[in-house]
Formats: C-alpha cells, sequence, structure tokens
C-alpha cells in the first residue's frame, strides 16, 4: 500500500497511471450525471412553494459544494508541497485553482438565475453571496498570482501560502446562514440533522454532487497530467513519450 | 407530461434551462482546456525535440 503512494507521486508513475484510469472515471462521471439529469428533471416532483426553478438547485448546489470542496483540496495539497516539497502536491494544488473557480463562478450565476424568480432579484449583499463572491477573487488571485512568476517552483509556493490565507473564509461561507441573517435559506442537507429534503428531491442531488466530484476529478487528472508534461520536458521519459504518443 | 410541458418548466424555463445551459458550457470549457493544452505541448515538445536532433 505505501509503495503504491510512493510510486504514485512520482510524476512519471503518476502520469502513466492517471491515464489508465481517466476513461473509466470519465465513464462514472458520465452515466451518473445523466442518471442525475433524468431523476431531477423528470422524475423529482414540483416544488410547492417554487414550481419548478428549483430545478436549478440540482446544479446550484453542488457546484457550490464543490467550490468549497475544490477549495480545502488546494490548500491541503498546497500545504503538503510546502512542507514536504512533494512536486506532485503542488502540481494538484495549481491543477485545482481553474477548477475551483470555475465551480464558484457557476454556483455565483446560477444562484442569481434562481434568485430572480425566488427573491425577486438577481442579486443581494447579502453574508453568503458576498462571501461567496470573496472565495472568487480569492481563486483568482491564486490563478493571477500562480501565473505571474516564471519559475513553476517558486509560483506554487507563493500561490500555496494565498490558498493557505483564504481558508479562513471557508466556514464564513459555511456558516454565514447561521451567523447572519441571509436572504439565503439555510442549510437542507449538510446539517447534523435528518435532511428536510423529499427524497425524490435528494436523490438527484446526491446524483449529481457525486457527478460533479468525478468530473473534477477527471478534470484535475488531465490538467495534472498536462503541468507534468510541461515541468519534465526534458526528462528522458517525456523525450519517449513524444517520439512515441 | 407532455415536451412542451418540459420545456416550459411551470413558466419558469427561461430560468431553468439558462441555469442549465451555463452549467453545460462551464464543464464544456473545463473538459476542452486541458484537451487543447496536451495537444499543443505535444507539438511543440516534438518540434523542439526534432530540431535538437538535427541542427542545421
Amino acid at each position: 500500500m505505501w509503495h503504491f503512494f510512493h510510486q504514485l507521486a512520482s510524476p512519471r508513475y503518476f502520469y502513466r497511471f492517471a491515464g489508465r484510469i481517466l476513461p473509466w472515471l470519465g465513464a462514472a462521471c458520465l452515466l451518473l450525471m445523466l442518471a442525475g439529469l433524468y431523476q431531477g428533471l423528470l422524475v423529482a416532483p414540483t416544488d410547492y412553494q417554487q414550481g419548478d426553478s428549483y430545478r436549478i438547485m440540482f446544479i446550484h448546489v453542488p457546484a457550490a459544494w464543490m467550490s468549497l470542496f475544490v477549495y480545502v483540496v488546494m490548500a491541503v495539497s498546497g500545504a503538503v508541497g510546502l512542507v514536504w516539497r512533494i512536486k506532485l502536491a503542488e502540481i494538484v494544488a495549481v491543477a485545482s485553482a481553474p477548477i475551483g473557480a470555475s465551480f464558484t463562478f457557476l454556483a455565483l450565476v446560477t444562484g442569481a438565475i434562481w434568485g430572480k424568480p425566488t427573491w425577486g432579484t438577481w442579486w443581494v449583499w447579502d453574508a453568503r453571496l458576498t462571501s461567496e463572491l470573496i472565495l472568487l477573487f480569492l481563486y483568482l488571485g491564486v490563478i493571477a498570482l500562480n501565473s505571474a512568476i516564471e519559475d513553476k517552483r517558486t509560483a506554487a509556493r507563493a500561490t500555496s501560502v494565498l490558498a493557505l490565507v483564504g481558508v479562513v473564509n471557508i466556514p464564513i461561507i459555511h456558516y454565514s446562514v447561521e451567523w447572519w441573517n441571509t436572504l439565503h435559506q439555510g442549510a437542507t442537507v449538510t446539517k447534523f440533522d435528518v435532511p428536510s429534503i423529499d427524497l425524490r428531491m435528494l436523490i438527484p442531488l446526491l446524483l449529481m454532487a457525486l457527478a460533479f466530484k468525478l468530473f473534477y476529478l477527471v478534470v484535475v487528472l488531465m490538467r495534472a497530467r498536462c503541468e507534468i508534461l510541461q515541468r519534465e520536458r526534458n526528462t528522458g521519459w517525456v523525450r519517449e513519450l513524444v517520439e512515441a504518443p | 407530461m407532455s415536451w412542451h410541458e418540459f420545456i416550459d418548466m411551470g413558466g419558469r424555463g427561461a430560468y431553468v434551462w439558462s441555469a442549465y445551459g451555463v452549467a453545460l458550457v462551464v464543464l464544456v470549457v473545463n473538459l476542452l482546456a486541458p484537451a487543447l493544452w496536451r495537444r499543443r505541448l505535444l507539438r511543440e515538445l516534438a518540434r523542439r525535440l526534432k530540431r535538437s536532433r538535427n541542427p542545421q
């Protein structure tokens, strides 16, 4: 087991391993997403209060969950890279930033589209929405800082520090609906209680959440493979790979 | 449920489908970016390798 993890941390092995599991992950992600869409758009009943606009939830909530999850992954792998100087951890941190930013963007946009028919406004400066917007800026800051520094390893170290500082925003986002009076509703699933949601709505929500998680895994592996190729372009194994792809 | 009802989403079709549309665009861009990056990288590395093999 340890041997496997030790090998996996070597960029060359990781590149091949990721390439082998990517098609399977992609297929699983697609199946889950199709099942979630079918359940969410056709099987789940209409909400008695919001009508059918609540169906935006099936992308809004998974996107918002992933915006937090990816940030934590990015910060933790950045920290691992800082402390143990593991190249692969740095690569995962750097590769996560654009994906997390796009999930945050998606959560904000679908939230605005959902807010218009539900609250009567696209946007309010309440705690949940504002802290999620700050999360988007944190991601963009990480991406900008990483591309501003020429040396890849220095860049990864600088962005890891920035990502770690930004972690303080994560609990603020999660608890914002409890700490402040927000227009945004409270948690219905992620609380220490029975989820207050109909099972026919919960199932597609969880399917979509799982599909989004797998989607992140697929894209982060694809991006990490590119990062590895770029960093290791002067090594023998990359040369061999380029000659016989 | 008829096709028309499905598209209409109880009068909220414009909101629901635009949200799903944005999601589709975000997912596709996320997949395309590393795929194109990889193609560009491999082509660039192949060119570099060729140049280093036969320096005129």
